[in-house]
């Protein structure tokens, strides 16, 4: 069973959700964005997203979009990102790691080598952001050679008839975008998440995290009272933002202010589900 | 030519029938967007086929472009600048005659009757030299939609008065600072805005790139440059002409010129890069000569790209050729060898551009001096009797400061 099924199934029988907070690799700094890896699932992390930064990424709002050039500025590649998961898995065999990007600094790395470095890094899954089930084809095979999950997106615009053909072939979990919209910027109302995620779980057996707004412990406690798991970003990128100094560079606190905030975030998803019944 | 060798491709029929249902030409093109954006861009397809087959689209689209952007644009035999030059006949297709002055309106034309057809309200466009920003705020001024033009806040500055001009045609122009604050980042931003608008907008992209069905969408909407141009050249000449030429950037123009030629084996086909101050600098936008494949803005094709994927910056002394990518239907027709792309410095354009000014009483874009560059390299070694044909797709107004800045003219 792939590290990514085991937590889950570990999670269900427990029966809480996830809590899957993401890191921009390199971000502001390889040490300071190491340390903040190796502390995640100390402070409640389920499954961790490291993201890989791109010169144009086109979904994430201003919050991603500067921890991408701050990463970029500090010399961030895919290679160092590999290197930091095989660092991390020489202590932690258990906690999923998925990596969130676009698609061109992979085809750069080369499709079949970039799989084949990133499973042996100890990598579980890709999140592509712009590679659409069309054309899937130019990665999930080579993945799924090395089994490595390519977890798929469905969004508020993915209706009935196409949901399906999102959904075929797909593996690890499922990642519903809460809102037509970028990173970081506005919210899904849990009415809304109630509404949408059933639609999606009669479609797919797998486990569904919701990403894109949420923010807070409550927005996280709602996420997994909705569905399986809660991704944040934006507001742990920005709570690294404010920690830095006027050149951009971290301070003694910034780990740890993070991590408080991973903290906050875990306590929200482990009280979920018991505080709604 | 090994056109013979490429057209299994697309079957018997040519080279004219790409791209194929995954929106590929080759190898590259294809529709790499998020997936909230995806049904956006089927539907997208869809009413674009479903206006194809409608005739009452063609005539509607064809009143528009004969009556307000002033089609056809003439042929003109360049016959003071042919001497100059001593050797093949230069002809120009004159779209920089096109009401705002560029072949921009062509595609905006299409586009808008298309989102009308569509029931958008709202339209967004991306613009590097403001040409396509000024040709979509004025057919959204035509037809009373509100409309949003992402522009690069580099280029803002350095493109004044065109976005004077489209705050004056109703446009709300928003700066874009993230990146280099270039054209490409204006399409990124362009791009988010579409997903967080996904029910009212319609994205008007101004070149043959973006995901499918942009690159077929626009390079339709532009053709209609090239089957004038044909016939126009047989009408004048009697014959095809021996030469077509046109500057790279997106490639919209070139596309628009190229595609009813393909077919004519014996035209040859030359696109024009831009150098910039060279093509062994790191300033330039020549994705042929010197990028290699990769995803950007939701196509396959040639990218400015280091080692690690990372997209790099372009460089052009023409805001409009300022571009990391290249149309991939343009990549596809460099992989067959059908279309040559040849690449051309700022310095050799602006000289183009003056030699056009003062033979010919014509002020050129600094985009076509870009392609009137290398017909002055070629012309004078062809016979006198040959005949080339180039396609002036803009009027260089917007360019005098740049010039003037170039030649040491203070305004």
């Amino acid at each position: 069973m792939s590290r990514i099924a085991a937590r889950f199934a570990a999670l269900h029988a427990a029966g809480r959700g996830a809590l899957i907070p993401f890191l921009e690799a390199w971000d502001p700094d390889p040490a300071t964005s190491m340390a903040l890896l190796r502390g995640m699932p100390g402070a409640g992390a389920d499954l961790i997203e490291i993201g890989c930064a791109f010169t144009d990424p086109m979904a994430d709002g201003p919050t991603i979009q500067a921890a991408g050039r701050r990463a970029l500025a500090a010399g961030a590649t895919l290679g160092h990102t590999l290197a930091m998961v095989r660092e991390f898995r020489r202590d932690d065999d258990a906690t999923p790691i998925i990596l969130m990007g676009y698609l061109n600094p992979i085809l750069s790395y080369g499709t079949d080598r970039f799989c084949t470095d990133a499973a042996a890094s100890g990598v579980d899954g890709l999140i592509v952001v712009d590679l659409p089930s069309e054309e899937a084809d130019m990665l999930v095979p080579q993945a799924g050679a090395h089994g490595i999950d390519v977890i798929r997106l469905v969004a508020p615009t993915t209706d009935a008839a196409r949901l399906p053909k999102v959904l075929d072939g797909s593996s690890g979990f499922v990642y519903y975008v809460s809102i037509t919209g970028i990173t970081g910027t506005r919210s899904a109302g849990f009415d809304e998440l109630a509404a949408a995620i059933p639609r999606v779980r009669r479609a797919t057996d797998l486990p569904i995290a919701i990403g894109f707004g949420v923010r807070s412990p409550a927005q996280a406690a709602d996420a997994v009272r909705a569905a399986d798991a809660a991704v944040v970003a934006s507001a742990l990128i920005e709570t690294l933002a404010a920690s830095l100094d006027a050149q951009g560079r971290a301070a003694p606190d910034t780990v740890r202010r993070v991590l408080d905030q991973v903290r906050a975030l875990a306590e929200g998803v482990r009280g979920a589900r018991s505080a709604a019944r | 030519m090994t056109q013979s060798a490429s057209a299994p491709t697309f079957g018997a029929n040519g080279l004219r029938n790409g791209p194929d249902a995954r929106g590929r030409f080759g190898a590259y093109g294809g529709r790499f967007v998020a997936e909230t954006l995806m049904p956006l861009v089927l539907e997208l397809e869809g009413a674009y086929a479903a206006a194809c087959a409608d005739p009452a689209f063609r005539t509607e689209l064809d009143y528009y472009l004969r009556d307000y952007v002033g089609r056809p644009s003439p042929l003109w035999y360049a016959e003071r600048l042919t001497r100059a030059l001593g050797g093949a006949r230069v002809y120009f297709k004159r779209d920089e005659l096109n009401h705002t002055g560029a072949h921009k309106v062509n595609n905006c034309m299409g586009q808008i009757l298309l989102a009308r057809r569509m029931h958008k309200t709202r339209i967004i466009a991306e613009t590097g030299a403001g040409q396509h920003g000024v040709a979509t705020a004025t057919v959204c001024a035509l037809f009373g939609l509100p409309c949003v033009i992402y522009m690069g806040a580099v280029d803002v500055e350095r493109q004044n008065p065109n976005v004077f001009r489209m705050k004056l045609l109703g446009a709300e122009v928003r700066p874009v600072t993230s990146g280099a604050g270039t054209l490409k980042d204006a399409m990124n931003e362009a791009l988010r805005d579409w997903v967080a608008n996904v029910a009212d907008t319609y994205y008007l992209i101004g070149t043959v790139a973006g995901p499918h069905p942009y690159p077929a969408m626009v390079r339709d909407f532009q053709k209609i440059i090239g089957e004038e141009a044909r016939a126009q050249m047989l009408a004048a000449t009697g014959r095809l002409p021996d030469v077509a030429i046109a500057a790279v950037g997106g490639g919209s123009n070139a596309m628009g010129l190229f595609h009813p030629f393909l077919d004519d084996a014996g035209v040859r086909l030359i696109g024009v890069e831009a150098a910039g101050r060279g093509l062994d600098t790191h300033e330039h936008a020549a994705s042929i000569s010197r990028g290699r494949p990769g995803v950007l803005h939701g196509n396959i094709t040639y990218l400015l790209q280091d080692d690690e994927g990372q997209i790099e910056e372009a460089h052009s002394i023409s805001a409009g050729l300022d571009y990391p990518g290249i149309g991939p239907e343009h990549a596809w027709l460099h992989d067959i060898g059908r279309v040559e792309y040849a690449a051309v410095t700022d310095s050799e354009a602006l000289e183009a551009f003056q030699l056009c000014t003062r033979t010919e009483g014509i002020i050129p874009a600094l985009e076509p001096a870009h392609a009137l560059a290398q017909v002055a390299k070629i012309a004078p070694g062809m016979d006198h009797e040959a005949t080339i044909l180039m396609n002036l797709c803009g009027r260089g107004d917007k360019d005098i400061f740049t010039v003037a800045e170039h030649l040491g003219v203070k305004l």
